[in-house]
């Protein structure tokens, strides 16, 4: 199922939580070489993870993390406007409906429902909130994947060659979008919403929603 | 109706005191009308100031039953962003049932949805409105005007950041180049396709710099924005 967890919400999912931050390491340490800083748990955080940002987590039928990527609203600290300006004409991106989202992350044991299922979660924040834009950054080689998932996003700036090379990018997500990316994840509009909504409520998943989903 | 709350905005903006700031609420709950419409922070000192149409005997009551401890809206909006509407948060133990009945006998609606807003280094504020209203009714109205209300909460919070002398609205609203010639080529009648094209970026990115620009303007959307860009003097047509 879908998490949207806020970063002091990930201690009550340990395992999804340490899982996670592993899977972050191999992607953007070992897989695309970033210079990101990875802890002696061979976990992979950045000062961003310290802001209370939001988290849409895949989490697969063991517990354990099988996708996830991090939001935080272009109002206050991104890694965009600290970092990338000069990728966005000089603009400064700043606005309660523009969301930045980085640290987009499948695990190598990703189930084929988990790429599927962190588009289905961008739409939801996106619809919930009124959100108008995303802006990201990302790895170039990344984009193929981010394409099979519908979500390909529009480059309006890359910096750097080869291994080193990040792009930002923009996306957003229309309604028509939402009934074939439903279809991969295999649940229905009223799960996804619910998925959503008890997550950020904190409260424990009503039956109904659950084995529709599982057995999906 | 857009216009007047333009009207809002723009007292808001003109704002120089806390009963202003009062005055703003009342109006807020007049226009949408909803029984109540509040704002408070707490600054990065941890001082709370606040203006609101709440009775004062229910802020004392609230107060005086130390509510803060166990309101379940102040648990769903802690430390974040997204909004939220009161009847999806937990109130399923006995004390926050009590608290809201408590609330209703204080002239309170049974419907709410709180903005939480992180300003910096601490600062944080609300942004609630309150109603009597039937579930569906209340949701058709967030979904209607989320978009406004979550405009309107920033602005509240650029008043109080301004009286915390974090910043000062009296000055003009800091545009970059690329924002400055978007709304310059808006202000000229062109549409956003021509724009693009006269700045050779893609429509989508033209979007983003015209909602940023916004923003930073505190205006409601793009005719508003590039009204005030012309009105302040921010771009010259």
């Amino acid at each position: 199922m879908l998490r949207y967890l806020y970063a002091n919400d990930l201690c009550r999912f340990p395992l999804l939580r340490d899982t996670m931050f592993r899977d972050r390491a191999e992607q953007f340490s070992k897989r695309l070489g970033w210079a990101v800083t990875v802890n002696d748990a061979g976990e992979e955080r950045d000062e961003y993870d310290a802001m209370n940002p939001l988290y849409v987590i895949w989490e697969m039928a063991d517990g354990r993390h099988g996708g996830s990527m991090r939001f935080l609203p272009t109002v206050g600290q991104t890694m965009v406007n600290d970092h990338f300006s000069h990728l966005t004409g000089g603009v400064t991106i700043e606005s309660p409906l523009i969301w930045e989202c980085t640290r987009f992350c499948l695990s190598p044991n990703a189930d084929r429902r988990a790429s599927a299922a962190l588009a289905l979660g961008a739409g939801e924040l996106m619809s919930a909130f009124k959100l108008k834009h995303y802006v990201g950054v990302f790895d170039p080689r990344m984009e193929r994947i981010y394409r099979l998932m519908g979500l390909e996003p529009e480059v309006i700036g890359t910096d750097g060659e080869g291994r080193e090379k990040i792009g930002v990018g923009l996306w957003s997500m229309n309604d028509d979008a939402f009934a074939p990316t439903l279809k991969r994840v295999g649940v229905n509009r009223d799960v996804s919403r619910s998925w959503l909504r008890y997550s950020l409520a904190g409260k424990p998943m009503p039956d109904l929603g659950d084995s529709f989903a599982e057995t999906a | 109706m857009k216009a007047s709350l333009e009207q809002h905005l723009s007292s808001l903006q003109n704002a120089t005191t806390l009963e202003d700031l009062q005055g703003v609420t009342e109006a807020l709950r007049d226009h949408y009308k909803t029984s109540h419409v509040v704002y408070h922070w707490v600054n990065s000192i941890g001082e709370r100031f606040g203006a609101g149409t709440y009775s004062p005997e229910w802020v004392d009551r609230y107060l005086e039953k130390d509510y803060l401890r166990l309101d379940p809206v102040i648990f769903g909006c802690f430390q974040r962003f997204t909004p939220v509407i009161w009847k999806e948060l937990d109130w399923s133990s006995k004390p926050a049932r009590a608290m809201l009945q408590d609330a209703m006998d204080h002239g309170l609606g049974n419907q709410g949805y709180t903005i939480p807003i992180r300003g910096p280094a601490g600062q944080f504020a609300l942004f609630t409105l309150n109603t009597q209203a039937e579930d569906q009714d209340w949701h058709a109205f967030i979904d209607a005007n989320a978009r406004d209300l979550m405009i309107l909460a920033h602005e509240l919070n650029k008043k109080a950041l301004e009286f915390e002398q974090w910043g000062d609205a009296a000055t003009t609203p800091m545009l970059s180049p690329r924002e400055l010639s978007a709304m310059t080529y808006l202000a000229k009648g062109m549409n956003r396709a021509q724009a693009a094209a006269e700045m050779t970026i893609s429509e989508h990115t033209l979007r983003v710099y015209i909602e940023s620009a916004r923003h930073k303007l505190g205006a409601l959307n793009t005719t508003h924005a590039v009204a005030r860009a012309l009105a302040t003097g921010v771009i010259i047509v």
